[in-house]
Formats: structure tokens, C-alpha cells, sequence
């Protein structure tokens, strides 16, 4: 059906003159302008990362030259003995990131598969979306507190009883006190969930109704086309959604500064509290003074590199991806 | 302040937000009141402790006085050493008294005026326990240095008596931002515990035991809010935070080894027993006296000895007398205590200092 409109559609614009005739001298220069403020605005946006780093980099450089690259592998952060490490938060911020990758990855592409496969009518599907959507609209502090007073008390008594019976795990290996890593995790995986579902329902919903025809044609079931059509097809757009939604998770501060404990220790066990780099930014700041600016200056560089690497990383395996999907003839 | 929990957690996010902007600078709309029958407008920041004071203080004083307009900015002890020093403010407040050093660097001379004192209490989440429970000063230096760690403890034991403690282990709630309220804190225990003077030390914010069992939550709200929510956790706070809350604080062991509950009564009697030195930086680490309840601290508002305009100067100091007189009446009805008369009379007498 949809066809069959952009047909009619296409040739209207044929009867009327304006497709055939040459870009007027006006609209050459409408497309150079705005060419023009596109280039100048992805540019701009370039430098600003540039000036960000700088100044950040600059205001680091007295902590950069004191502490060298101890900083990132010792685990004290003492202000009056002015020792600084930030191991301890460089795990931190990894370590509850992929975790909530792990389950908001997870639940994010479902419901983008929920919401994309004919599964509910359209306009539930509509309905549907815009809760998803508006997951992303809740401030950062509402999650903290809504974690702090629904989700801690929740998982408490599982935990309590995962502890106990399955402690030998190194993953349950502690009890949860409160404030810790699974928390401050499960709270970040519902914050990553828009980004993740929107983008990834994005380029399902752009997989070519042709190519699940053809599957159906070929006899696939639905969860076939689903799995072995559709999903592979789309799997450029979903790794972009879940960079971003990782990125997303580990530049998060106010949540977490509040869930997870800011406890300046490693660990493995998901119950047990520890911190992120950007928690540690947003605690500090605020008081911090001449001793301790340019240490958090040097947190803030290495957090900030960490997500230019995950990105950088990430579009890389992008690239590699879509070539080889390229190869096969799929969408870009 | 914290009557308001959800509210107050929204603060904090502001607080960080507006803590990492650039500090409007007051000194041209100071300098631009000199003309006569014009606004004076006096900017401060600094201590969040005493903020819901001071907010009613200098709206109080405002809209009693015409022609004088007091902006107050809580960004927490250190930001307010940080402005005053870099003068973007006319005057700020502190929980923890100017160093030697941080003096040093203020060309106009420093006046540090105590204008009203609050007490540091320990609250604790064990709903089962009818009445406080009594902590000796061996007991709670040890929870803070995770060497007692669970509630069944005999140090806590011996010290309550027909009270039957949970096998809980004890979580202990700190700081994760740096702060005045850890500075009087951990001044205390450095100054009970020798240990502890040894290890984490005193400091606005200090390197803590190590546990999965000591956890960090940003602000006086936050810490407030994790103990309500963990059993079995313990936690340092302001007093007007416990009570607002309606948590339970315990009754510390004082240096008479007297067992004292935070009462006003109690924190006036740790004042009573300390004399103000010249400078006004009076610490009390261990105050003595029979009442006196262990954990006491005066905070300061910081003023420069010399300002460009006499005005600015006079207008201040009409504020502080204000403070002193009108504002002490208040003091208490919001969780803080009152100056003794002594120091009131020493505080007013400083304020000549200032020109």
C-alpha cells in the first residue's frame, strides 16, 4: 500500500514542472547557506570537545606532573595525605556501566522488538513508545531517590537470601548493606533504557518490509525472521544504540552519587558499594579546593577519555560491521 | 530544610549544578550602592549547616531594613573559603574556622564571627530498640574505625544494659562529599581516639576504613535519607536533620564519662565551658563539664577587616549586631543553638574590627 500512494505521489510531481526544472538561483543559494551552517555547526561541535579537553587538560597538568600515572593504579584517595588513585572509580564506572548494558541492553532491544514486530496493534505500539520515551525525561535525582526508597528495599530480601545460599560465589560474596554497585546498576540499566529502545526500534522499524516478506516466503516462522532476518539486518543500528546508551551510563552522576555507595574500594560482588569516577566528580567539586581541583581535573580527563575510547571503539566495530553487512547487501 | 526530604535531594543536584558555575562577582553592584539612598546588596556563600538559619536570618533582616538586600549562597564550607578568598563575595560562612594559611592569603584582613553553634549527633536505624541507645567513647571511635562491627558487640552490650541488641551488622553511613559536618566530626574522634588521629585523621574529608559495611551518600540529606532506609546502619548529621527526620540519636559518653542525649541544654553546656580566644577560633574537640554533650561546634560567617566602601562595611555589621540580638531568638526553634551571652558580647565587640 505504501507502494502504491508514493507512486501516485511521484507522479504528481512529474504533471507539475518544478522537479524538471533546474535549482532557481535562490534555492542555490538557500542549499549553500545552509550547507554552509551545517559544516560551520558539526565544526563548532569539534572544537568544543577540543576546548573542553584543553581546559580541563590544563587545569589537570599540576596534578598530571605530581602524581604521573600512579594515579590510575593506586586505590587511596586521602586528602591529607594528599595520595590520589582512582582505580578503585575507574572500575567503578566500568564495571556498573556493563552491567547495566547488560540488563538495559537486554530489556531495551526487546521492546524494541515488541514494539517494531506486529506484536501489539499500532496504536498500542504508539502508546507503548512514548512510556518508553518518557523513562528519558525523568530527572537524574528521581531515579537516586526512587532508588534509594523503592528499589534498594526491594532487592533487599533477594539478596539477603542470594548471600546467604550462593555467598561462595565471589559475585554474592558480600551482604548488601544498601548503596552498592547492583543498585546503582539495575537504576542506571532503566535510565539507558530509552536511548537503547528508541534507536534500536529505529532501525527495526527501517528494515525493509520486503526482506520479512521474503523470509515468510521462504517458510521462516515469525521468531525465524525475527532472529535470523530481521534482527541481523537491523544489528548496525542496535550496536549504535547500545554505544550510546553505554556512553550514556558512563558519564551518569547525580543516580549514582547517590546509589552506589561512593566507597573508595574494588570488589567484585555486586552487593558491595563502590564508586564511579563521576560520582567522585560530583561529591568533590563542589568543596573542593586548591589541593584538590586539579585532581579531580585529572578524574574528569581520564573519564572523559575513557568514553572517547568507548566510542571511538565502538564506531570502529560499526564500521567492520556494516561493511561486512554491506557486502551482503543489507541496508546501511 | 530537611522537613522536605525528596525537596532537599533535589537541592543537592542544584547545589552541584550551580557549586561548578562561575561565581557572579558582587563587587560592582557593591561598588554602584555607594551612592546614597541606593539598595546595598551584600552577597555571601558557603556553609550548607547553617543555610536554613541564615536563608530566614537575611530575609528576616531585609525585609525589616530599607535600602539593605542580602543574598546568601549555600555551596558548603570550602566553596565559601574559595569565593571569599578569590573576593567574589562579601562576606561567607564556614563550619570549619580559616586556617593560618587560608587567612594569609586575604590582603583585607579576615574577621571570623561565631554566629551560632550546632551539635553533631549519631543516628542509628534499629526500629526494634524502645529507648536511645547509650554509646561509650570507646564503642562509637570504634564503629567509625570498623573495628566493632556488629551490633551484638560486648562494648556496645556493657553500656546498655537490659537492652537486647540484634546479631545486625553495623553499616556505617559517612560523608561522600567534603564537609564541615566531617570536620567537627572527625575532629572529635581524632582528639577521643588515637588511633584514629593516627589513620584517618581530622579533615573536611578523610581516607575511611575500607569495608563493604561503611558506605558514602552526598550532603547531611543523603546520609540522613540511607540511614533511614538500612537497618542497622549509623551515621553522623547535623541535629536539625535527625530531628526532622525523626531518627533516633544516641547518648554519647562526654569527657566526664556521663552518658548525655543532644539536647540544646546539653550543647549549650559543652559552649559554656570553652573561652573564646581572641581570633574567635574556638574548637571544641572534647568539650568538658558534666552536661556537655561531646560533639559540638561553633560556625563562623567570615568577614573582610577592610571594605572599599564604608557603607558595605556599616550595612554588615548592622546585619551581624541584628543576628546577634534578634536572630539568636530564632536560633533554636530551628534545631540550633544560641550563642552564650559571653560570646554574643565578644562577637559585638569584634565587630569594630570591621571598616
Amino acid at each position: 500500500m505504501a507502494a502504491k500512494t508514493s507512486k501516485a505521489e511521484f507522479s504528481d510531481a512529474l504533471s507539475t514542472s518544478s522537479i524538471s526544472s533546474p535549482p532557481s538561483g535562490s534555492e542555490l543559494v538557500k542549499d549553500r547557506v545552509f550547507r554552509g551552517l551545517t559544516q560551520g555547526f558539526a565544526w563548532l561541535t569539534v572544537g568544543l570537545v577540543f576546548y573542553i579537553v584543553y581546559e580541563v587538560g590544563g587545569k589537570a597538568m599540576p596534578a598530571i606532573q605530581e602524581h604521573g600515572l600512579r594515579f590510575l593504579t593506586t586505590t587511596t584517595w586521602d586528602l591529607q595525605k594528599e595520595q590520589f588513585g582512582v582505580l578503585p572509580e575507574i572500575w567503578g564506572t566500568l564495571y556498573s556501566s556493563l552491567l547495566a548494558l547488560l540488563i538495559g541492553g537486554f530489556f531495551g532491544i526487546a521492546i524494541a522488538i515488541f514494539l517494531t514486530q506486529d506484536f501489539l496493534p499500532p496504536k498500542m505500539e504508539w502508546v507503548f513508545k512514548n512510556i518508553v520515551e518518557m523513562l528519558a525525561a525523568i530527572p537524574s535525582v528521581v531515579y537516586g531517590l526512587w532508588g534509594i526508597f523503592v528499589v534498594i528495599p526491594m532487592i533487599r530480601p533477594a539478596a539477603g537470601w542470594v548471600h546467604e545460599h550462593l555467598g561462595w560465589i565471589p559475585l554474592f560474596g558480600t551482604s548488601l548493606s544498601g548503596p552498592g554497585m547492583l543498585p546503582a546498576a539495575l537504576v542506571l540499566s532503566i535510565m539507558i533504557l530509552p536511548t537503547v529502545s528508541a534507536i534500536s526500534r529505529d532501525s527495526l522499524s527501517n528494515v525493509p518490509g520486503k526482506l520479512k516478506e521474503a523470509a515468510y516466503g521462504l517458510g521462516a516462522t515469525r521468531w525465524e525472521a525475527i532472529f535470523g532476518v530481521i534482527l541481523p539486518t537491523a544489528s548496525t543500528g542496535i550496536f549504535g544504540a547500545l554505544v550510546l546508551g553505554f556512553g550514556r551510563a558512563l558519564g551518569e552522576t547525580m543516580a549514582l552519587a547517590m546509589l552506589v555507595g561512593n566507597s573508595n574500594q574494588m570488589s567484585i560482588s555486586l552487593f558491595s558499594p563502590g564508586n564511579t569516577l563521576a560520582a567522585l566528580l560530583a561529591n568533590h567539586f563542589p568543596e573542593a579546593g586548591e589541593k584538590e581541583e586539579p585532581v579531580l581535573m585529572y578524574a574528569a580527563l581520564v573519564l572523559l577519555s575513557i568514553t572517547l575510547l568507548v566510542n571511538v571503539f565502538g564506531a570502529l566495530l560499526l564500521k567492520q560491521a556494516s561493511s561486512r553487512l554491506g557486502a551482503r547487501g543489507g541496508p546501511k | 530544610m530537611s522537613k522536605h526530604l525528596p525537596l532537599c535531594l533535589t537541592c543537592i543536584a542544584i547545589v552541584v549544578a550551580t557549586g561548578c558555575g562561575p561565581a557572579r562577582s558582587p563587587n560592582s553592584s557593591g561598588a554602584s550602592a555607594g551612592g546614597s539612598g541606593e539598595t546595598i546588596k551584600l552577597q555571601g556563600s558557603g556553609a550548607s549547616f547553617p543555610a536554613p538559619l541564615y536563608g530566614r536570618w537575611f530575609k528576616e533582616y531585609s525585609a525589616a531594613t530599607a535600602g539593605v538586600k542580602v543574598d546568601y549562597q549555600a555551596k558548603g564550607s570550602g566553596g565559601g573559603i574559595k569565593d571569599f578568598i578569590e573576593h567574589t563575595v562579601d562576606f561567607a560562612a564556614s563550619d570549619a574556622a580559616m586556617n593560618d594559611d587560608e587567612i594569609s592569603q586575604v590582603d583585607q584582613g579576615v574577621v571570623l564571627l561565631p554566629m551560632t553553634a550546632g551539635s553533631i549527633v549519631l543516628s542509628y536505624n534499629l526500629p526494634e530498640l524502645s529507648k536511645p541507645l547509650k554509646l561509650s567513647r570507646v564503642a562509637y571511635s570504634k564503629i567509625f574505625l570498623g573495628q566493632i562491627s556488629n551490633w551484638n558487640d560486648p562494648e556496645i552490650a556493657k553500656t546498655n544494659e537490659g537492652v537486647k541488641l540484634p546479631d545486625l551488622p553495623i553499616t556505617v553511613v559517612r560523608r561522600a562529599d567534603s564537609s564541615g559536618t566531617t570536620f567537627v566530626f572527625t575532629n572529635h574522634l581524632s582528639e577521643i581516639n588515637q588511633e584514629f588521629a593516627d589513620g584517618p585523621g581530622t579533615g573536611k574529608s578523610v581516607n575511611w576504613p575500607e569495608s563493604d559495611k561503611f558506605i558514602a551518600a552526598p550532603k547531611n540529606d543523603g546520609v540522613t535519607a540511607t540511614i533511614m532506609q538500612t537497618p542497622g546502619a549509623i551515621g553522623y548529621i547535623e541535629y536539625g536533620f535527625a530531628q526532622q527526620a525523626k531518627l533516633a540519636m544516641a547518648d554519647l559518653e562526654n569527657a566526664s564519662g556521663n552518658f548525655v542525649s543532644p539536647t540544646l541544654d546539653n550543647a549549650k553546656a559543652a559552649l559554656a565551658g570553652v573561652k573564646m580566644p581572641a581570633d574567635m577560633r574556638a574548637w571544641l574537640p572534647d568539650p568538658k563539664g558534666d552536661q556537655a554533650y561531646p560533639i559540638v561546634s561553633y560556625t563562623w560567617l567570615l568577614c573582610y577587616e577592610k571594605y572599599d566602601d564604608p557603607q558595605q562595611a556599616q550595612a554588615l555589621s548592622d546585619l551581624v549586631r541584628w543576628c546577634l540580638t534578634e536572630g539568636q531568638k530564632s536560633s533554636a526553634e530551628m534545631g540550633y543553638v544560641p550563642l552564650p551571652e559571653i560570646v554574643v558580647e565578644a562577637v559585638t565587640r569584634k565587630l569594630d574590627s570591621i571598616q
